[in-house]
């Protein structure tokens, strides 16, 4: 049985009758779920960018509000796919049983797991977009530049599904994401220059956190979206995919141990 | 040709010592049309039989033969024809009847226009026309399973696995669970349940197998099992004196077993037994043939079991 679940995942377009599933459930609770995901991340804009906007007025040649909301989206993409990677797919996995079933019909537990990664990526895209609006609305990131960050946003939100799905894998109760959350994802938002540059670290740090996956959506999407370019798309880029692609392996493998016993 | 075969099917679970066997050499084929009984007691191995013959898991040894595919290799084509009433409810919450039923459909690949055709004929069938549009929420446990039921039967299957089908429900909601089972074997599908009520296996299976500790231990028909392994009659004696009578009790009958302060007397000519129960005082009894939870209790043993 062992060697099996090693076996690289298939990816089949059979996923897409499960992702639908899901956009179905959520389209029944689209407006308050997107008002969900944007709110807070508006009045953490708003609060930090005009209350410490007016005492720091620039960094890096922009004014406060404009850095912040560049990084922030990604950040709010990073918690969007993780909550339905964690909270959402473990309800489904675990609780209501919905994977269970799908297993009885012919589809294989890598679409299942496929169909989430996916589909938690789209809804924080969904999201993402949706804080774009606002962003346009305040002026911010009106720029030709901006129409490739929609699918970094993608890419971004891809990348986070998978790590999530590994937490979810090896998880017994909704408890254990709180770890994730306040242990993984809530340093790395501090070493990913979202509320300041990574150049305030001391050195040693700064090396770890050029590694992170939310490091590299910011320096992919901030420029993008003050009208400039990044400065190392190709690393960048490289280092969501690395985080991607083996995470999603990782998940598929640590699903098919809990699930195909 | 048989629509499922298990040819020495092994599963263990565990390493070295901690390895634990949970199915330990079964074999057995259904037959179209027939409905076959998995009884056991809980953990015997009726859950894992069920994983293993739709590929969900894969044995260490031996060999499984569904509607004509090799599995686990050729599971999911094997799904395709199969229906599954699961143990656990695992319906869609957020969903009408009528969205878990269209959404199951597109699992099996199915269009939209082939899953409106049998809508009615789903819901009709489930008792839930009326429901058609009804939140989950609004349904009753009965309701439920039926709607469980339709969704089993959405991709028209040949072959209907049901992992004990009427636990937790209600004498009347049972009823109507088994009555649809028949109507169902009526039309020739065939129905593959797992259960331990005995009243349920001998009311729709043509032929059963009690399983124990992942051993198959008995088969067959299940009138032709009783009378192979059970005395025709049985006197349960119940009462305060109901013990200490047992002793006279065990001249009179071929086996006599004592379970709480019920004596079980099992035997070919009841007369004696009557005759001496007519003149003990402080005592009631029940005279009635054999049955299935007999040469159930008799195969795997009074002892509970978690």
């Amino acid at each position: 049985m062992s060697a099996l679940n090693y076996r690289l995942p298939a990816l089949s377009p059979r996923f897409i009758p499960v992702w639908r599933r899901n956009l179905l459930v959520w389209r029944k609770l689209a407006v308050a779920s997107v008002i969900g995901n944007i709110a807070e991340p508006m009045i953490t804009l708003l609060a930090f960018g005009y209350g410490l906007g007016s005492l720091l007025q620039q960094i890096e040649g922009v004014p406060y509000i404009e850095y912040l909301a560049s990084g922030s989206i990604c950040m709010s993409v990073m918690m969007a796919a993780s909550f339905e990677s964690l909270y959402s797919a473990f309800s489904r996995m675990h609780v209501q049983k919905t994977w269970e079933a799908l297993l009885n019909t012919p589809l294989e537990l890598d679409d299942i797991v496929l169909a989430e990664m996916l589909w938690a990526a789209s809804k924080a895209m969904i999201s993402g977009l949706a804080i774009l609006l606002v962003l346009f609305g305040l002026g911010i990131g009106v720029h030709p530049t901006t129409l490739l960050v929609p699918p970094l946003l993608l890419l971004t939100g891809v990348c986070f599904a998978s790590i999530a799905l590994i937490v979810n894998a090896i998880a017994k109760a909704y408890d254990f994401f709180t770890y994730y959350f306040t242990l993984v994802l809530t340093p790395m938002i501090f070493l990913s220059g979202v509320y300041y540059p990574v150049s305030q670290l001391p050195v040693w740090l700064q090396s770890l956190a050029n590694m992170l996956p939310l490091g590299a959506a910011v320096r992919l999407v901030r420029p993008l979206l003050l009208g400039g370019v990044p400065e190392d798309p190709v690393g960048d880029l490289a280092i969501l995919l690395i985080y991607t692609v083996v995470g999603f392996y990782l998940a598929t493998v640590l699903t098919r141990r809990r699930l195909l016993k | 040709m048989s629509i499922l075969t298990v040819n020495h099917l092994k599963k263990s679970y565990g390493e070295g010592a901690d390895r634990h066997v949970v199915i330990d050499d079964v074999s057995f084929a259904l037959k179209r049309g027939e409905c076959y009984g998995l009884l056991g007691p809980n953990g015997a191995g009726k859950t894992t039989t069920l994983r293993l013959c739709l590929g969900l898991t894969v044995p260490d040894s031996g060999q499984i033969t569904l509607v004509g595919y090799e599995v686990p290799r050729g599971a999911r084509q094997a799904r395709m024809k199969i229906g599954v009433v699961p143990q656990m409810d695992s319906l869609d919450p957020d969903f009408t009847v009528e969205e878990n039923l269209l959404v199951y459909g597109h699992y099996f690949g199915m269009q939209p226009s082939q899953i409106h055709a049998r809508l009615d004929w789903l819901l009709e069938f489930s008792n839930l026309a009326n429901k058609r549009h009804a939140r989950l929420g609004e349904l009753s446990g009965g309701m439920k399973r039926r709607l469980t039921l339709a969704r089993a039967l959405v991709n028209d299957p040949d072959l209907i696995f049901m992992d004990e089908p009427t636990t937790g429900l209600d004498p009347q909601a049972r009823h109507m669970i088994w009555e649809r089972l028949k109507a169902l074997l009526a039309t020739g599908k065939t129905i593959l349940l797992t259960t331990h009520f005995m009243d349920e296996a001998e009311r729709l299976c043509n032929r059963l197998a009690v399983i124990d500790h992942g051993r198959m231990i008995a088969e067959g028909e299940p009138r032709d099992l009783i009378a192979q392994h059970i005395e025709a009659q049985v006197v349960e004696v119940y009462g305060d004196q109901a013990i200490r009578w047992a002793e006279q009790a065990r001249a009179l009958a071929k086996r006599v077993e004592v379970s709480g302060d019920t004596v079980f007397c099992y035997t070919q000519h009841a007369e004696p037994l009557l005759q001496n129960l007519s003149h003990a005082s402080g005592l009631r009894y029940l005279h009635r043939p054999a049955n299935l939870e007999d040469l159930f209790l008799k195969l795997t043993g009074r002892e509970m079991r978690d």
